[in-house]
């Protein structure tokens, strides 16, 4: 060792100092105990160490050597040592070093050791932060991911607000992993310090918007965590949030289960009330809570539920046959708290499936159902056998069936019951039996007709050899007889006769007790019982003692001729006994009983107070209380609040208003808004959640397996349900259309079958304007409609398979966006005429971006239906209009034939949210037929792009319009590549203008004025223009806006001002863009932008737009 | 959520400690301990305790304690779920769960601890994403490693995490594709001391294992889907497909996974195939008891019985046992009172008896329940309720894989009271 230490000491050093050089570089303060430290390391290899720590030394050692392996083998027993909970924080210095290793394992396993001392070691630790700051920036996600964790786990007040700044930037990660990190940071810094909240609500608002499914579960834990009271967060995300459970990860869809459990109680009214809507089942009058609900009342106005409430339960359904008990847990305890009662019913088979699961499973799912039963014995009384008690169970899950299986008791199922009880009574486990025997006097009060063949079963079990077994019974019978004092005199002698075998001091208190209640009735046998305990009194129990004292009084007052000297002795006794209770009750008993000069007017009640008839005991379940406890908590298994336990509140009288759900989307065009209510109610339809339902899932099933097409053929059906006879019809079309998009790539053909089918759909929506006049139910029937409509159609699209297989994939999403929006486009006919005309005679033109008429509701719920990172036509709402700019690709004279142009649809790319959609039409201007086009090599080479199919043949004169999706991450930098043919290949570049790298994002007017607030000073770029005066209506500055970028309009209640917003299409960063029109024509233009660039950019584009006439 | 997680053996010795927020004493697991005590068998302590400032909830698993340590509210079946799947996954890494293997790979729990939870939200829980980060541990790959200074850690973030089947990884590649389905039923019965049955039900699972190239997509029909009434699946199967064609559809795990659990609806009679006669008794005076059991087959469905087992958990008052098998062997434990009897395969022919005598405890009053036999059998080729698959079909992929089906009957929870 000793030839070692002046080498080993310099290396330290050294490596501190480096250490301390890269601390200094991060500008942290370090505190003067860190020089004092680097002190203490180097002088430590000189002095001799402890015994204790020389083990620790070679680690150290080997933690300093150069070898990887070595230190890696020190890691791991430092590892092994942190796992027996031995302290091993004086390696602190020697692991932190290697925290910037290249070697992966290495570099993990010191984020263990990190994690788990940094609390301890905290200025020590900040030596490490640079290390995550730096990897905080990788490009690597998984990297950026354990950065993140490891930086927000070590607990170190000082670096607070980095860990702030990594969460801020984290949340808006393009990667949905690190988002999810985020989020897990974001509890891990308020458990730091709680002073962030704020801030953290903010971030925690961000990520609530996000529609990834794996970010979904994480925040809504941080939610709870943090904000749980914030209910206004998740309006808005409430849709989404339950269309999005079913794909979730598993314990995500947990914790959200139960958050959106006491969401709905907020804000919903309760369905337990009514009885008019869900008549048709009749079974409710089974249940014992049927007599809360007044049958003869009926309101004027019958219950409705709210299609949010409606579809809350129905997309958990599905999750009951979750393979992981908590999931189905929580389902269950959501119905059964949100549920109509005849709907609870359906949980019951898979908590009984739950029963086989594990030990531990078993019991908390019993402590559930006992619950459960006790308000509702229908729900499981078919699954009694269910609760049939093996011999293995353990003692606590057999003493829950029993309570379950008491529960369940009623006249007809008594005598199964009992004889099953009879076998447990037998049992071996003996707290089990006494069990049994309570579980029989509760049978027994409850059930009126058993009680007699319960008691004699009872009175047999006394000769029972097992003392418990016959104290329990004794006890059971004393409670019964006290609730049915009847002639039971024969049931008293019998236990007077049992007495003297009887040493359990409970039963014989008991037994004496009810002697002295029922006196009069054993008029012989009692003074001999009493003469009996006179002799035995001083042996006794002390309970036992008291009843002694008691049964003498009452002989006393009844029949004092022969007991009086017994009484005497007896109080005597207990005058100069060494318990002060039975001293105390003696001296009351024989002033009370005894009359002398002293005792005053209480003798004469004596009899009175001693004989008065007793309330009879109520035997009642364990399990009474705890349904104040919200189900398959904690709290309830405990029946003990729990810390941090939120309380479920009661249903409100009246509902808030339902339209905070509603989420906001930009109208395209002011105008149109009317029409577009009118069309909405007219197709509502009032029994949108029982046959819809059946019908939508049938429909986006065939979507799946079929090709994209039949989506059109879902959502078509299920707008126009209301019209069962154009059902056939539908189904027809959908045929065709599909023939058309699969058949060729003849454009003409395609599109002859496309405007067919908006001939009938124009027909069918004739015929709406005379249903319009039908009463509509609600308009937020319309938009439940609308929701799922959209689900189908979207499922569709961002199903892998069916883009592959349909042959032309690029016109069908835009079909599919027609479909949809037909139906509403009722009234507005005279636009579709236009659009029919453009579609016979110019093909390529089918694409071209139309003022979209998709209800803004619509459009806001498919934000939920995405899955985890393959968003489509998410968040963005509708693509704005505006004339289509076509851009030349190819000429035809540098292509030899072959021509290319492109625009930008401003669509949402179907291949990858980050791309941008383009599409090209290809034209063959040659004589001769091209063949195999398709794209070849690209530059630079990590350009991301997403080619069509290729061509297998163009003839003369055709053209074809193909789709393809280019991420150009935000910078107006050309995507160049090579369009080939199987001759030639050319060298083409697509130049995007910077408008067509954003996406219009909705928000609402108050939304918009926050984020312009957390984009100011740097972010901000303005400038004033003086405008062409044929712009200064406002309708035109809107057009030229749209016109130049892709933005969605906010809708603003200041007549002044314009306002859009958009995010860029691959980093999601946010663009707002205002004009301010006071004093026209001058306007003055601002863009709120992290991306600076973009926003000179942006800028220049839109002055040059609004100078322009 | 989850604080801390403490294993502990079944003498009580913490031989494993993980905090996932700040470190809480393993002073804590005393209160636990207590409680332990106060159980007698382990498995009787309660799964959910309450301590002055933590909760604790603990599952007993292949003789281990799994205790985790909480701060506040939280679903006690998330966490029994999760420690269950803590557990599940040292089984799937280390081929079983015990002390020994636990501590052999101490680094690798804890790199799999540290991936499964982050500040005590489960992060990772499928096993194939699990596989990608952290290989487990084979002798192969350790030799490599030790020679090339190669790590079992993966640097890159799995495919599965990221994607919309996170239980299929990316790149799966075979040479022999191939898919087997294991269908597996559980009797699970109450027969009394007459022999009828009072109580009987039959639990289902499909084990599969599934070895195929790609994304394959599966169909899996059967003949007599209506007898299933309650089911429970894998996550990846389609739930829409079954609620509406009454098939299976998914996209495979990659390896072994269960596909689903069943019940067979109760409509149906359960098929009890073998019966009990029985006579224990034990007599009053000269404290001895008598034991006579023969069984036979009932309803087997012309096959065979295997693997029968009969197992008594006597009285504590029977000192010993002097018993003749006309087949198979028996052995008595004087510790935990337990009588085995390894009958084998059920001959129809010569049906297997045991019988003799118990000797008692003398001057211990006589036992007054008869212990209760539990029975456990295995039938192949057969599924008791009747349920056959029909076909298997792959989409998305091109070659041809191997396709299999196996039936199995099994006791589940066979018991026959006496």
């Amino acid at each position: 060792m000793d030839r070692g230490f002046p080498s080993l000491r310099s290396e330290a050093a050294g490596a501190v100092r480096t250490m301390l050089a890269s601390a200094e570089s991060l500008q942290l303060t370090l505190k003067p105990e860190l020089s004092q430290e680097e002190q203490a390391l180097t002088h430590a290899n000189g002095k001799p160490k402890e015994t204790h720590k020389a083990g620790n030394e070679d680690l150290k050692e080997m933690l300093e050597s150069n070898k990887e392996s070595l230190k890696l083998e020190a890691m791991k027993r430092i590892v092994g040592l942190i796992s027996k909970g031995k302290n091993s924080s004086e390696l602190f210095p020697a692991v932190v070093k290697n925290v910037a290793s290249k070697n992966i394992e290495l570099k993990k396993l010191v984020y263990v050791y990190l994690v788990r001392y940094a609390e301890e070691q905290q200025d020590l630790a900040l030596l490490s932060i640079s290390t995550f700051q730096r990897a905080l920036k990788d490009p690597n996600q998984f990297i950026r991911a354990s950065a993140l964790r490891v930086l927000s786990s070590i607990r170190v007040p000082i670096i607070v607000p980095i860990m702030m700044l990594a969460i801020k930037e984290a949340a808006t990660d393009m990667s949905p992993y690190v988002r999810k990190t985020s989020a897990h940071a974001i509890q891990k810094l308020y458990s730091l310090d709680p002073d962030q909240k704020e801030q953290l609500i903010e971030v925690i608002e961000k990520l609530l918007k996000d529609k990834s499914t794996l970010v979904a579960g994480s925040v809504v834990v941080a939610f709870e965590d943090v904000c749980p009271d914030r209910i206004d967060l998740i309006h808005k995300n409430y849709r989404k949030l339950c269309n999005l459970l079913v794909d979730v990860e598993e314990w995500g869809q947990v914790v959200i289960i139960s958050m959106l459990t006491r969401y709905a109680r907020t804000q919903f009214t309760s369905p337990w009330k009514e009885d008019a809507v869900f008549d048709e089942n009749n079974e409710k009058t089974f249940y014992d809570s049927d007599s809360e609900e007044k049958k003869g009342q009926n309101e004027a106005k019958p219950y409705m539920m709210d299609p949010d409430h409606r579809l809350l339960l129905r997309n958990t359904k599905p999750l009951l046959q979750s393979r992981n008990t908590a999931v189905v847990m929580s389902v269950a305890q959501l119905y059964w708290h949100l549920a109509p009662k005849h709907e609870v019913s359906v949980v019951t088979k898979s908590l009984v499936r739950l029963l086989r699961s594990h030990r531990e499973v078993q019991y908390i799912v019993l402590q559930n159902i006992a619950t459960m039963s006790i308000q509702r014995k229908g729900m499981f009384e078919p699954f009694m056998k269910s609760f049939y008690v093996r011999s293995t169970d353990p003692t606590h899950i057999k003493t829950l069936k029993l309570e379950i299986l008491t529960n369940l008791a009623n006249e007809a199922n008594i005598s199964t019951i009992l004889r099953e009880f009879q076998t447990y009574v037998k049992s071996q486990d003996k707290a089990f039996a006494a069990a049994t025997i309570q579980a029989i006097g509760r049978c027994a009060t409850n059930i009126s007709e058993v009680t007699d063949t319960c008691l004699n079963g009872l009175v047999l079990l006394l000769s029972n050899r097992d003392e418990s077994v016959v104290a329990e019974s004794v006890v059971v019978i004393k409670k019964l007889l006290q609730t049915q004092p009847t002639q039971h005199s024969e049931i008293i002698k019998h236990m007077a006769k049992l007495f003297d075998n009887i040493t359990v001091p409970m039963a014989r208190a008991s037994i004496l007790w009810l002697m002295g209640e029922y006196c009069d009735r054993v008029p012989k046998i009692a003074p001999d019982v009493l003469r009996k305990m006179a002799k035995s009194f001083t042996a006794e129990e002390d309970i036992v003692k008291l009843q002694t004292v008691n049964l003498a009084a009452k002989l006393y007052l009844t029949n004092s001729k022969q007991t009086k000297l017994l009484t005497q002795y007896i109080l005597n006794l207990g005058r100069y006994d060494q318990n002060y209770d039975i001293r105390d009750r003696t001296r009351f008993i024989r002033q009370l009983i005894v009359p002398s000069e002293k005792s005053g007017a209480l003798n004469k009640y004596a009899r009175r107070i001693l004989l008065a008839p007793k309330p009879a005991p109520v035997l009642e379940s364990a399990f009474k209380d705890r349904d104040r406890f919200q189900l398959g908590t904690l709290s309830h298994s405990l029946n003990v609040k729990a810390s941090g336990y939120h309380e479920l509140s009661d249903w409100p009288a009246v509902a808030p208003d339902p339209s905070v759900r509603n989420v906001e989307v930009i109208e395209p065009v002011k105008e149109w808004a009317p029409s577009l209510g009118k069309a909405k109610q007219s197709k509502s339809d009032d029994k949108f959640y029982s046959d819809d339902e059946e019908k939508e899932e049938e429909g986006s099933d065939s979507s799946s397996s079929e090709d994209g097409s039949s989506s059109s053929d879902s959502s078509s059906s299920s707008s126009k349900d209301s019209d069962s006879g154009s059902e056939e019809e539908s189904s027809e079309e959908s045929e065709e259309t599909s023939s058309g998009s699969g058949g060729s790539s003849s454009g003409s053909e395609k599109s002859s079958s496309e405007s067919e089918s908006e001939q009938r759909q124009k027909k069918k929506t004739k015929k709406m304007p005379q249903r319009k006049r039908k009463p509509a139910a609600s308009d937020s029937d319309s938009d439940e409609n609308g929701n799922v409509d959209q689900a189908s159609s979207s499922a569709s699209e961002s199903s892998p398979e069916s883009e592959s297989e349909s042959d032309s994939d690029s016109p069908a999403p835009p079909k599919k966006k027609e479909a949809n929006a037909q139906p509403k486009m009722a009234v507005k006919s005279k636009k579709e005429v236009s659009l029919l005309d453009l579609d016979d005679f110019t093909p390529a033109t089918t694409n071209a971006p139309q003022p979209s008429l998709v209800s803004s509701s619509l459009l806001s719920d498919l934000e939920g239906l995405s899955l985890s990172n393959v968003s489509s036509a998410v968040q963005v709402t509708s693509p704005s209009f505006g004339p289509v700019k076509t851009y030349e690709l190819l000429h035809h004279m540098t292509g030899k034939g072959l021509s290319a142009k492109y625009h930008f649809p401003r669509q949402p790319c179907l291949y990858q949210p980050t791309m941008v959609s383009v599409q090209v039409i290809l034209t063959n201007s040659s004589d001769h037929v091209l063949e195999e086009i398709h794209i070849g090599e690209r530059s630079p080479a990590s350009l991301n792009l997403h080619c069509f199919n290729t061509i297998e043949r163009l003839e003369p004169g055709a053209s074809v319009t193909v789709s393809m999706g280019v991420d150009f991450s935000d910078s107006t930098q050309a995507a160049n590549f090579q369009l080939c043919t199987k001759e030639d290949q050319f060298s083409v570049s697509i130049q995007p203008a910077v408008g067509e790298l954003l996406m219009p994002f909705s928000m609402s007017e108050a939304d918009f004025s926050k984020e312009q607030r957390n984009l100011q000073g740097m972010n901000e770029t303005s400038a004033t223009v003086a405008m062409a005066t044929a712009n200064t209506p406002r309708q035109a500055v809107s057009k030229q806006v749209l016109s130049v970028a892709n933005v969605g309009v906010v809708s603003s209640s200041q007549d002044s001002m314009l306002r859009f917003s958009g995010r860029t299409v691959s980093s999601k960063a946010l663009v707002l863009v205002s004009l301010d029109l006071k004093e026209p024509p001058a306007v003055l233009l601002t863009i709120n932008t992290d991306k600076t660039v973009m926003a000179s950019m942006l800028l220049r584009d839109l002055k040059r737009a609004l100078a322009q006439a | 959520m989850i604080n801390s997680l403490f294993l502990i053996n079944h003498s009580g010795d913490i031989f494993l400690e993980k905090h996932w927020k700040s470190v809480i004493s393993r002073s804590v697991c005393d209160y636990f301990f207590e409680a332990k005590e106060k159980a007698i068998e382990p498995e009787n302590v309660p799964p959910v305790l309450q301590t002055p400032h933590h909760y604790l909830i603990s599952i007993y698993r292949d003789k281990i304690f799994f205790l985790s340590a909480i701060q506040t509210e939280v679903p006690p079946l998330f966490v029994i779920e999760f420690l269950h799947r803590v557990g599940d996954t040292f089984l799937d890494y280390f081929g079983e769960c015990s002390e020994t293997v636990i501590k052999d790979n101490v680094v690798i729990v804890y790199e799999l601890l540290e991936e499964m939870l982050d500040n005590g939200f489960p992060l990772a829980t499928e096993s194939n994403v699990l596989k990608e980060m952290i290989k487990p541990p084979n002798i192969l790959r350790s030799v490599v490693n030790t020679l090339t200074g190669g790590s079992h850690v993966g640097d890159t973030l799995p495919t599965g995490q990221l994607s919309n089947v996170p239980w299929r990884r990316a790149g799966v590649k075979y040479t022999n594709n191939e898919a087997y389905f294991d269908v597996i039923e559980e009797i699970d019965a109450i027969l009394d001391k007459s022999g009828t049955t009072v109580f009987a039900e039959i639990q289902g699972v499909i084990e599969a294992c599934v070895r195929l190239t790609g994304m394959p997509d599966l169909t899996l029909s059967f003949m007599n889907p209506r007898l299933l009434d309650d089911v429970s699946f894998h996550p990846c199967v389609r739930f829409k497909r079954w609620e509406s064609e009454r098939v299976l559809s998914f996209i495979p795990p990659d390896g072994n996974f269960t596909l689903m659990t069943y019940q067979v609806s109760s409509q149906n009679l359960v098929a009890i195939p073998v019966y009990v006669k029985q006579n224990i008794s034990f007599l009053e005076a000269g404290s001895c008891g008598r034991l006579d059991i023969t069984i036979g087959p009932k309803q087997t469905m012309g096959k065979t019985v295997e693997g029968l087992m009969v197992t008594v958990h006597m009285p504590k008052a029977v000192l010993s046992v002097n018993l003749t098998a006309t087949q198979g062997t028996h052995t008595y434990d004087l510790a935990t009172k337990t009588l085995v009897w390894d009958i084998g395969k059920l001959n129809p022919q010569k049906l297997p008896n045991l019988r003799g005598s118990l000797s008692m405890q003398t001057g211990v009053p006589k036992p007054e329940e008869n212990p209760s036999l539990n029975i456990d059998l295995k039938i192949q080729q057969l599924a008791i309720s009747g349920l056959k698959v029909s076909r298997l079909d792959m989409y998305g992929e091109k070659y041809k894989p191997f396709k299999g089906v196996k039936y199995l009957t099994k006791a589940g929870k066979f018991q026959v009271r006496t």
